[in-house]
């Protein structure tokens, strides 16, 4: 296989007050995959997330995208190669206008212009919100905002997205249209979440992180049917779900 | 959440008051606030004229007198406070409608009244007939500070947020059986403000994390057309 897109090794942090949120964490995901990153709450994902893009700097271990090592020096283009969509959309939505927000980042890469105006489109042409550019973003639906969110990163053309519970606080058909548009994306993801069924219709593989450490990396199928495995690590599947009898929708 | 379209105070129309520059607007009314405050409030005729000046606006931009009335409730702590000085007042007294009332006290009334009333209605036309991010544009074109006008952008943005967050905090005491009824039930609303100003710093900082993410090192990119250059 290439040199991983995202390469985790080793990370460990400590907060400021001294707990310890990761032990170690070794994850990798290669160029084109889809991959969720499950773990029960409190397990460190969200940590684990803000080592990604330098927001929080490790305190032991590497943390490399696209053979570049997140440090200090280079957090910026590191910021441009990985794009998080964080869980609440309005955190992320903060201009006056859709246009304005999704022009947010590239403006911050340094384009202007038509570049900019065509960038702005073109991401918001992939999630489907092309005719809402003009309006401000709190007149928008949950749904649309969780979609303007994900265009916001896609215009800083990020080698790998990583999304934070994308699937929350979603009806069922916005998550539908959610998983649809994530499908037709051509990008590498890691998507953070407890939605199963949803990991499951994404993602291929599946990464298990509890405690600060990874416990489980595989098929996405195999992890879900793995019970001492899911139990033992505070997963469980929402009633009625059972993978074994799912049929997935063809692989994208 | 389900805000609904444009602000409470603005009402949508196209008329020659809509269409004016926000920056028009603002400098207009700067000058009509600075003239009125000026004038000595023993010249009636004139503030009869200011009046007439602001009704005639409000006509052009077809915005219903209605629509401003109501919004008026603003002005009555200022109403109240007016009413009550030629009662507290010193000075010579006289008699009106059968009552002892001092006469500076009643001129105050009558300044603080007509000034505070044109004020009002002169706001209020300005916010019904401009969009609040075309005042953030006018207010960078005046060369407000960058700063500044970030920090309205922000307040307006978040404003609908956090009042439905606020509401949503109500919605949760009450349904628990709270009614703020009397002063010994303060301290619960104040708990709550305070909740919900830790809330607010909260997202604060997950906006900036988020801002963070998407590259910010500090001042707002130029991201073309509402806000940044005229």
């Amino acid at each position: 296989m290439s040199s991983p897109v995202l390469d985790v090794q080793g990370l460990a942090y400590a907060y400021p007050d001294g707990h310890q949120a990761l032990y170690g964490v070794d994850v990798h995901v290669h160029q084109g995959e889809r991959v969720a990153l499950l773990g029960p709450n409190g397990a460190g994902k969200t940590t684990l997330v803000l080592h990604l893009n330098g927001i929080l700097t490790a305190g032991a271990g590497t943390v490399t995208v696209s053979g570049l090592p997140v440090t200090k020096q280079n957090v910026q283009e590191v910021r441009r190669r990985v794009g998080v969509v964080f869980q609440d959309p309005d955190d992320q939505l903060f201009m006056p206008s859709v246009r304005d927000d999704v022009a947010f980042g590239p403006a911050n890469l340094g384009l202007k212009g038509q570049v900019l105006e065509d960038r702005v489109r073109d991401a918001l042409d992939r999630v489907g919100m092309g005719d809402y550019i003009d309006r401000p973003p709190h007149h928008l639906s949950f749904g649309q905002r969780r979609r303007v969110a994900v265009a916001t990163v896609l215009a800083m053309e990020p080698e790998i997205l990583v999304l934070d519970e994308p699937s929350s606080n979603l009806d069922p058909a916005s998550r539908r249209e959610l998983a649809d548009i994530l499908r037709s994306l051509d990008v590498t993801v890691l998507m953070v979440t407890h939605d199963l069924p949803y990991a499951l219709e994404l993602c291929p593989r599946s990464v298990v992180l509890s405690d600060g450490v990874i416990v489980a990396d595989g098929a996405t199928y195999d992890i879900l049917t793995d019970d001492a495995l899911m139990a033992a690590h505070r997963l469980e599947l929402p009633f009625g779900f059972d993978p074994r009898t799912v049929r997935l929708p063809s692989a994208g | 959440m389900g805000a609904g379209h444009g602000h409470k105070l603005h009402y949508h129309g196209h008329s020659p008051i809509h269409r004016l520059p926000a920056h028009v607007k603002l400098l207009a009314l700067l000058g009509l606030m600075l003239t009125v405050v000026a004038t000595p409030r023993e010249w009636y005729p004139l503030f009869a004229g200011y009046l007439a000046a602001l009704l005639v606006v409000i006509a052009l931009s077809r915005v219903p007198p209605t629509y401003i009335a109501k919004r008026m409730v603003i002005e009555v702590p200022f109403v109240v406070f007016a009413v009550l000085m030629p009662f507290i007042a010193t000075g010579p007294r006289t008699e009106v409608l059968g009552l002892t009332v001092s006469e500076p006290g009643m001129l105050a009334a009558w300044g603080l009244l007509a000034k505070g009333t044109l004020g009002v209605i002169a706001s209020l036309t300005l916010a019904a007939t401009t969009e609040p991010r075309d005042l953030l544009t006018g207010l960078e074109k005046l060369r407000f500070p960058n700063q500044l006008v970030q920090i309205m952008g922000f307040m307006m943005r978040y404003l609908d947020v956090v009042a439905e967050e606020m509401r949503r905090m109500r919605i949760a005491r009450e349904s628990r059986g709270f009614q703020a009824r009397n002063v010994r039930h303060w301290p619960v609303l104040a708990r709550s403000a305070g909740a919900l100003f830790i809330r607010s710093y909260e997202r604060g900082e997950r906006v900036h994390l988020a801002m963070m993410s998407r590259g910010y090192t500090g001042t707002m990119p130029d991201t073309g057309r509402t806000k940044g250059h005229p």
